[in-house]
């Protein structure tokens, strides 16, 4: 079926099957590997994707889904190679180690800040309590949060 | 989880000189990369023509293989073969170190495990190969499986011939008989662990692709790029020159990438090589927590004697390892439990013995750790208990019998200086206020029925490197070569797999070098550049390729020295290079210009270095010498909350001390100490791996197999010791393993201290707590 959606502030118009997962319409038709696949089955968060301003797995939402929708994945955050703050900031906190977890990490922070950019750190367990991380054991993904905020405060 | 700012750290030396990079923190060389979405990881390749792979696994635990059957399947669309046993060149074996593993089980053959492969299926299309896995009709005979280590022990069912049992290694020093007849107590126990799972977040995968040398090169997620090398080679018949191993950026290894990729990658380069086609083979979740390895299940049973002034007098151990289905990398991994078995401490007089028992269940193999963290839950709780019951404080007890230099390991191996086994119980004592901190939790108890707090404490050694067992394993290389514009490149053969390597590499180039750290690149691993470095496991990779990597780049500085002393008319002596610039008493350049007169001198500016680790003296007859290099120590100290209504656990507080060496990356040591512990208290009290009654696994994706999550987390203090161990470079000795292996011993000792129970099994999950808790002993469940 043919839908229409934004894609990282471009219009798109394309052919999905009924049955494609989100995630490889990205992945292997518009070659958007950035969104990782840990588990396909909405437990680790590693293809976090921004839908109409919500992080959503893109492992559980199908093609037709996105029909009118507004879609921002890892590689719309960053502009002409500039990074956003938020990669920046996961960097610099050293946030980052075997780094597959992290594009998920980023897109539900950013979905996080987008809405709400002085969340509590209650807020900030919620919003990433749906990604796994096996290797930084979440310190320094929380320090690289809450670095983020007190500098835009 | 206020993360504390500052670290707390203990030097032996006042530094001599400034350095730029080693022991600073610094940013992660490809943080960015992997920020943004572009590093790419295996799945993320594609290639012309490029072919899917999927196994069809074993549908029973134990059964015989009467007949494949695989018309169906190769009439579906877009199914472009099915490979089964008879398709391999080369040998059927893929086993590391144990040579008892068939890539594909041939009809005739017993299936060991679910996860043992019986045909692969090639097709155009990732869906065509799946549905093609389900389309192939295997005949089995089903066999009685065996399940548990008790299974196992009868010896009635064989998972292989002779027996299930093999006798691995022993430890024997001094006079274990009179050692517990001069002892005042002596205090036994069995303690029990199970199974864990990495769990690192990348599945595991491969792309091989037929090249244009005539071989085949493998691209994928992985620790071991030379154990897949020969693996590749073995079962497709080639020589080692024609198979040529890429790493791609891996996300995650934890000792589940060191022998398992070997068994995703032969099978993918039999495909290519059979199709002339890349070949895509990844794992789903599903089949990756099915068929990859985990670590051991281990039962330890304990003899501790001791006077009653305190002092440790003799222990004996005996262990037993379930192994899996295949032996792997089971007696190297059991080698080490062997080490550890007996703790941390001096003692005189000591038995080990170790066993591997093989199930019908998954291969076990290398996990952060490696045999170790099972054996010190078992000791370090028993040091507990022997406290308690002299009426001594649990700190006090272990510094009486800790190691200082000079003094013999339970193997009778003298410490050299870099020993801080001390200072890590005092530094921990220090960050954690331990007698207010064993106050203030008495207090919280009094004042709560029920909640509970308790404090939990583990000091740990680790044997760094491979040690005796691996000592033909242990060298690395390193080829360094400085462009004219005064770049670097940096080949080595050790991998990264997110603890840092990259950047401790660059750090190490440069500072030797006295270029500047952003001018240095760091390849990924390719086995056609650096000859066989061993495995990037054990926490060595800063050791080995580090000093291979420094040794190079001091040739290379030299002669770079030398050319712009000549240049200048000055003494080499009088030249200083630091942070990208050569400077004498009469004039300057940037590394870059000095790097383009070398070129047009025709100076040679590309180098190997190699460092082999020296020969141990291991005995393994008589169970006595030299069991490894040097060692790392640790002490842990945690607090734990109790919920006695429903059994949970929250760990609250951590204050860790590790004696490092030297702190290559400030930054990657902290960030490995607290993602060790978060994984080894995942395993203390949550993780575990289920099978039904069939040998299937029931815990196969993480909504059943859970790990934890940032709520989990809990506040740190950490400290570092760091006496310079003499061949590390610049003084470091590895801290990817002993970050985790105090954690299950710590946090199950604290449980105790909050209950007044023993805990003596892992994971103390709910159901166990609570029985603990309610039942006598003979009822626990
Ligand atoms: S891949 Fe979608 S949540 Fe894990
Ligand atoms: S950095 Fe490896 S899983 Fe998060």
């Amino acid at each position: 079926m043919k839908i229409r959606f934004t894609l990282n502030g471009e219009r798109l118009e394309m052919d999905v099957r009924e049955d494609q997962r989100v995630l490889d319409l990205l992945r292997e038709e518009l070659g958007l590997t950035g969104t990782k696949e840990g588990c396909g089955e909405g437990e680790c968060g590693a293809c976090t994707i921004i839908v109409d301003g919500r992080a959503v797995n893109s492992c559980l939402m199908l093609a037709p889904e996105l029909d009118g929708r507004d879609v921002i994945t890892i590689e719309g955050l960053s502009k002409d190679d500039e990074p956003d703050p938020i990669q920046k900031a996961f960097v610099d906190a050293g946030a980052v180690q075997c780094g597959f977890c992290t594009p998920g990490f980023v897109m539900s922070t950013k979905a996080l800040l987008m809405k709400n950019p002085r969340p509590s750190r209650e807020e900030i367990y919620k919003a990433l309590e749906g990604n796994l991380c096996r290797c930084t054991g979440y310190v320094k993904i929380l320090e690289a949060v809450e670095n983020l905020i007190t500098k835009e405060g | 989880m206020d993360a504390e700012k500052e670290v707390k750290t203990i030097t032996r030396e006042p530094e001599t000189f400034q350095m730029n990079y080693i022991g600073k923190p610094l940013r992660r060389v490809e943080g960015l990369e992997k920020a943004m979405g572009k590093a790419k990881y295996v799945d993320d390749l594609k290639m012309e023509g490029m072919l899917y792979a999927k196994p069809v696994f074993s549908r029973h635990a134990h059964a015989i293989v009467k007949s494949i059957d695989t018309s169906e399947a190769e009439n579906y669309p877009g199914i472009v073969c099915i490979v089964t046993s008879k398709d391999i060149p080369g040998e059927n074996e893929l086993g590391e170190v144990v040579h008892d593993y068939p890539m594909l089980v041939a009809p005739g053959d017993k299936t060991r495990f679910e996860g043992d492969m019986v045909a692969i299926v090639v097709a155009r299309t990732l869906e065509a190969a799946k549905k093609g896995a389900e389309l192939v009709r295997v005949d089995y005979e089903v066999l009685k499986p065996v399940l548990s280590i008790d299974e196992a022990l009868k010896d009635d069912v064989h998972v292989h011939e002779p027996s299930n049992v093999k006798h691995f290694h022993r430890v024997r020093k001094g006079d274990i008989a009179a050692g517990f007849a001069q002892s005042d107590y002596i205090f036994e126990n069995t303690f029990e662990v199970g199974y864990q799972e990495h769990a690192y977040l990348e599945p595991q995968g491969m792309v091989a692709v037929p090249d244009i040398d005539g071989g085949i090169t493998v691209y994928g997620s992985m620790q071991c790029p030379y154990y897949v090398q020969s693996a590749v080679a073995r079962v497709l018949g080639f020589e080692l020159s024609r198979v040529r191993i890429i790493q791609t950026e891996t996300g995650g290894g934890f000792g589940g990438k060191e022998d398992v990729p070997s068994y995703i990658a032969a099978p993918a380069a039999l495909c290519a090589y059979l199709t002339g086609k890349p070949v895509k083979l990844v794992l789903s979740r599903e089949e990756d927590l099915r068929m990859t390895s985990k670590r051991h299940p281990i039962r330890v049973w304990l003899k501790v004697g001791v006077k009653k002034d305190g002092t440790l007098m003799a222990v004996e151990a005996k262990v037993w390892g379930d192994m899996g289905a295949h032996g792997t990398l089971s007696p190297i991994v059991l080698w080490r439990s062997n080490i550890h078995a007996a703790g941390s401490y001096r003692v005189d007089n000591v038995k080990v013995d170790v066993w591997g028992v093989y199930t019908n269940k998954v291969p076990t193999g290398a996990f952060r750790g490696f045999g170790s963290p099972q054996v010190f839950f078992a000791f370090e709780s028993m040091m507990d208990e022997i406290a308690s019951k002299l009426g001594v404080d649990r700190l006090e007890f272990r510094r009486k019998n800790a190691l200082s230099p000079g003094d013999a390991t339970v193997t009778g191996q003298i410490l050299d200086e870099s020993t801080g086994a001390i200072e890590t119980l005092e530094q921990a004592e220090k960050l954690s206020d331990w007698s207010n901190l064993l106050k203030r939790v008495e207090d919280f108890n009094q004042k709560n029925r029920l909640r509970k707090k308790g404090v939990g404490i583990a000091h740990i050694h680790y044997g760094v490197s491979l040690g005796a067992m691996g000592n033909p394993l242990d060298a690395s290389g390193a080829f360094v070569q400085i462009h004219k514009d005064g770049r670097v490149g940096v080949h080595i053969g050790g991998t990264e797999i997110g603890q840092g390597m990259k950047t401790a590499m660059a750090a190490i180039a440069a500072e030797t070098l006295g270029q500047k750290i952003e001018m240095i690149k760091v390849y990924q691993p390719d086995t056609s550049y650096v000859p066989d470095s061993g495995p990037t496991v054990a926490s060595r990779t800063t050791l080995f390729s580090g000093n291979a990597v420094r040794k190079a780049c001091e040739v290379l500085r030299k002669r770079m020295v030398e050319t712009f002393a000549d240049f200048m008319k000055v003494e080499p002596s009088k030249v200083k290079v630091t942070n990208g610039k050569f400077s004498c008493p009469v004039g300057e350049m940037t590394f870059g210009e000095v790097a383009a007169m070398c070129d047009r001198n025709n100076v040679p500016l590309s180098e190997t270095g190699w460092f082999a680790s020296p020969r141990l003296s291991w005995d393994p007859g008589k169970g006595y010498g030299d069991a490894y290099l040097t060692y790392a120590f640790a002490t842990q100290i945690v607090v734990v909350e109790v919920d006695l209504i429903t059994g949970a656990v929250k760990v609250e507080e951590v204050y860790t001390s590790h004696d490092v060496g030297r702190a290559i990356n400030r930054d990657a040591v902290i960030g490995q100490i607290q993602g060790g512990f978060v994984q080894g208290m995942g395993y203390a009290l949550m993780e575990f791996i289920k099978y039904d009654e069939h040998g299937r696994m029931m815990t196969e994706n993480f909504n059943t197999y859970i790990i934890p999550t940032i709520h989990e987390t809990p506040r740190f203090r950490i400290g570092l010791v760091e006496k310079p161990f003499e061949l590390g470079p610049y003084g470091a000795k590895g801290i990817g393993e002993p970050s985790l292996i105090p954690t299950p011993a710590a946090v199950a000792n604290a449980v105790s201290h909050a209950i007044g129970k023993r805990v003596k099994r892992l994971p103390i999950i709910p159901e166990y707590l609570l029985s603990l808790i309610t039942q006598r002993e003979a009822e626990v469940v």
